[in-house]
């Protein structure tokens, strides 16, 4: 319990951000158009990629002489990135479809 | 210290690229520029821990091989994942979501299964490594199923006899299993490794038994899923970029996937314990009377052809038949003549929420043609024919009529307030929610079976003789 207690105690800035962030989400998606919905889940898919920023810590914390260490990190850093740029790639196909045709029609 | 505070205030312009696009992205005007503002954001986040994030316990060191192999990594990933979205087909779209997804929970695991050797001294931080690894694992083996579902490698939903109860035992060998590692201070890998296995497996029997159709409801799950693993990422190593990144996704996500159930009547506590089926059959009992009227595509082009104002109502069956470039050709070849032709697109149209839009985007249809159901229901009874195409719960009057129906209380589409409904199916069969749809019934009603790609080229092509 009292660990617990530090651990929040030490991390309050990240348990503000947490909880800010929380409602912050909730607000920014609130009202958007059901015809977005698709194209706001992959743009949501995307940034969750942000996760391949630990596992570029993960990489330039291991010792440079563990095979087994750098292989997976390896792996971690290729999956990390396909869910980044594959994420945004496909959101930004989505909506350029969307976008083309009032300024081809009028 | 200059060069921590120069990385902290790159996240800071991290995390607000990630607000400031996810609120361009649910605006049609703004969503592509949100995008790329997100990208901007993830570039600088990413290109900053590289050069300048150092560890608090100087553990961090930037040797030619490992700056190498991070570098390999972004190139491949960049370059594959690159030319997939490029190349994958517009119908194709949600299992690709759902691969990349998967991706990121995989990422996520990966990252807690290697710090955990660094921590065996802390609990808290062993605790914060198992919660990302079970969620970030069940979110991966979670996504591929429903990637190979959606891309018909796995076709039936596998349900095993009293599923719910092996899935719960399972869930709590999981927390369990997190738990006395976490008490114990293990510093046995072996025991983290099982978890993993658990968690992993946990993530297939979750998805298996639910079926196709829900499949966008647990991929946007899965998709705040894998937000969650990310924001324990950020706790792990006082991130704020990841914890931000990991935190909106998981709300927006969540409200995301309600929003979807909402759309569909659905709530979210029958699509994952599969509810749905029981109350399917129960529903199914309830038969309806009179006949079906059969109409030949010489008799529906003349329909067309004559009438003033035309509502194509899309549904799943489309996407299916990849039908989407044909239904643009009849609609402006029914412009030509004259005939005013809208798209009637219920929220829950197609594979996922929005993918009708998307779908005929790509075919160039007309933004403004498109309708929402909220818009289109009134303008029903001032139009001479509405063409349903492979839709079918979404136009059954069962949800506002029958209290009995497992649909009851859907919002629908009125399409019976028009003077002809014209319905194309490949047959009989009831929709997806497994009932009977009096819609076809009705006096109104004629029905053109077939394909949708086919019975829509033939159209096309007899409205050209005509």
């Amino acid at each position: 319990m009292i660990q617990l207690i530090n651990f929040l105690g030490e991390h309050i800035e990240m348990i503000y951000i947490l909880i800010l962030s929380i409602f912050v989400g909730v607000e920014v998606i609130g009202k958007v158009p059901s015809v977005l919905h698709t194209p706001l889940m992959s743009g949501a898919n995307a940034i969750h990629g942000v996760v391949i920023v630990g596992s570029i810590i993960v990489m330039l914390n291991t010792d440079a002489s563990n095979i087994l260490l750098l292989s997976l990190g390896f792996l971690a850093v290729v999956m990390g990135t396909l869910n980044v740029v594959g994420g945004f790639v496909v959101t930004d196909r989505m909506l350029e479809m969307f976008k083309k045709k009032p300024e081809a029609k009028k | 210290m200059t060069q921590q505070y120069i990385l902290d205030l790159l996240y800071l312009i991290g995390s607000i690229t990630f607000v400031i696009g996810l609120k361009m992205l649910s605006g049609p005007q703004t969503a592509r520029r949100g995008n790329l503002v997100a990208a901007f954001g993830m570039t600088v986040a990413i290109l900053g821990t590289i050069f300048l994030y150092e560890d608090p316990h100087g553990n961090t060191s930037r040797e030619t091989i490992k700056l190498g192999i991070i570098f390999g990594g972004l190139a491949i990933g960049t370059l594959v994942g690159w030319m997939t979205a490029k190349r994958v087909k517009m119908t194709a779209m949600p299992e690709l979501v759902s691969l990349f997804n998967g991706m990121g929970g995989a990422c996520a695991a990966l990252i807690s299964l290697l710090e955990f050797e660094h921590n065996v001294h802390d609990p808290m931080r062993i605790g914060i490594i198992m919660a990302g690894m079970i969620i970030g694992s069940v979110s991966f083996s979670g996504s591929i199923i429903a990637f190979m579902k959606l891309n018909g490698t796995l076709k039936k939903s596998l349900r095993l006899p009293n599923y719910n109860i092996i899935n719960a035992v399972m869930l709590l060998l999981n927390v369990a299993a997190a738990v006395c590692i976490t008490w114990s201070g293990t510093d046995q890998m072996h025991y983290v490794l099982l978890a993993f296995v658990l968690a992993l497996a946990y993530g297939v029997m979750f998805v298996v038994p639910i079926g196709g159709a829900d499949m966008p409801v647990v991929i946007s799950l899965l998709n705040s899923f894998t937000g969650l693993a990310a924001a324990f990422g950020g706790f792990l190593y006082d991130n704020q970029v990841m914890l931000t990144g990991g935190i909106l996704v998981g709300s927006a996500g969540t409200i995301l996937t309600v929003a979807m159930c909402k759309a569909m009547n659905r709530p979210l506590f029958n699509v994952i314990f599969g509810a749905f089926g029981e109350t399917a059959s129960a529903g199914a009992g309830h038969s309806v009377q009179g006949s079906i009227k059969d109409i030949s595509i010489t008799d529906a082009a003349v329909l067309m052809n004559y009438s003033k104002k035309v509502v194509i109502v899309p549904g799943y069956g489309l996407a299916v038949a990849q039908a989407q470039h044909v239904i643009h050709e009849l609609e402006m070849i029914l412009e030509e003549r004259g005939v005013q032709v809208k798209y009637a697109i219920h929220p829950v149209a197609g594979r996922m929420p929005g993918h009708m839009n998307v779908l005929l985007a790509e075919s160039n249809v007309d933004y403004g043609k498109l309708v929402e159901m909220e818009e289109i229901n009134p303008e029903f009874s001032s139009t001479d024919v509405v063409l349903v195409v492979g839709a079918n719960d979404v136009v059954n009057p069962a949800a506002k009529t029958d209290p009995s129906s497992p649909i009851y209380g859907m919002p629908i589409l009125d399409v019976e307030n028009a003077h002809h409904i014209i319905v194309n199916k490949r047959s009989m069969n009831a929709g997806y929610a497994g009932i009977e749809n009096e819609l076809f019934y009705h006096t109104k009603t004629s029905m053109l079976f077939g394909d949708a790609k086919d019975a829509l080229t033939k159209l096309v092509s007899e409205l050209k003789s005509m």
